[in-house]
């Protein structure tokens, strides 16, 4: 039987069911800043693919134009927090400790893409390294690592 | 919070500029004072950007985008002051390191400084606070790398001069 939709403030229950049903608009609509840039959430299999599709609303720099840096770090950091949302079934939003990331080259306007590899997750503290790619996943336009604090 | 413009010459080159990036304005981000040292920048509190909805936090991204553009706009200054061009600096790489979470339904203030400027880079470092500059939700350091002024485009040099523009 399947559960009836639960207070959007149960974490836990909302991984749950995302993870389960694929869809990930619920807990997009959970966090108002993933929401405000727009991101959304693919699964491939094991795997998921975050995106920033285009947006006039990001844009940083209007001579390019390109992708405002800090929209980017956002949306990568935002990111990382679904990865460990999803896979390790947190009860909380992860809380970012640190952020450090390194622009490889600008970030036009268009669609951007996301993947993260959690390097290592102790009991409370996770570390996150994130890609972030527009047109070819071989020219990376930004690399980051995070920690997390996670419960 | 008023401060006159008369101590900080470079209030209004660091208000164009910080209006010109769209994210900026959709952000509501303010300049309160610019000199060729410092920028000081001030976000508003707004729900849409909240990353913990249990607490109301605000995201962690809003931060690093409001260290990078004051830590930006702090290079623009230090350039314009030290060589007379104009010139927007990409980032190179930021590390910002949260102290603690800010307190929901209040502005953070982002103190940013371009503490060395050379002739290919610029490093800056910037405070996130909100009661107190002592008390800091965030530290960030940064480094931009300088491009040619040519870079900057007509229009975007016409925007960050205004009227002044006509008498170059």
């Amino acid at each position: 039987m399947t559960e009836p939709k639960q207070p959007l403030t149960d974490v836990k229950t909302l991984v749950a069911r995302v993870t389960e049903t694929n869809d990930f608009a619920d807990l997009i609509a959970h966090v108002p800043y993933a929401k405000f840039i727009g991101m959304q959430v693919n699964r491939f299999g094991d795997e998921l693919v975050f995106q920033l599709p285009a947006n006039d609303d990001n844009i940083g720099n209007p001579v390019l134009p390109a992708l405002h840096g800090g929209v980017i770090a956002g949306f990568m950091e935002m990111s990382a927090i679904i990865q460990l949302m999803v896979f390790m079934q947190t009860s909380k939003v992860p809380k970012v400790v640190d952020f450090s990331i390194d622009y490889l080259r600008a970030g036009y306007h268009k669609d951007s893409f996301a993947e993260c590899h959690i390097t290592r997750q102790g009991r409370r503290v996770a570390n996150v390294h994130i890609e972030c790619w527009q047109t070819s996943r071989k020219q990376l336009i930004a690399t980051a690592r995070a920690h997390f604090l996670i419960e | 919070m008023k401060t006159n413009p008369d101590y900080f010459p470079m209030t209004t080159l660091a208000t164009r500029f910080v209006n010109q990036l769209a994210q900026c304005r959709r952000l509501g981000l303010k300049v309160h004072e610019a000199s060729e040292h410092h920028v000081l920048l001030e976000l508003p509190y707004n729900e849409a950007l909240i990353g913990y909805p249990d607490t109301g936090v605000l995201h962690g991204g809003v931060i690093t985008t409001l260290m990078d553009t004051g830590s930006g706009c702090a290079v623009v200054c230090a350039i314009k002051e030290k060589f007379g061009t104009l010139e927007i600096s990409p980032t190179l790489d930021l590390r910002v390191d949260y102290m603690k979470p800010a307190q929901p339904h209040k502005p953070i203030f982002g103190m940013a400084e371009c503490y060395r400027l050379s002739s290919s880079v610029a490093f800056t470092r910037a405070i996130a606070y909100q009661d107190s500059v002592d008390d800091p939700i965030a530290h960030a350091v940064g480094s931009f790398m300088r491009i040619s002024p040519e870079m900057i485009g007509d229009n975007f040099r016409k925007a960050l001069m205004g009227e002044e523009a006509q008498h170059d």
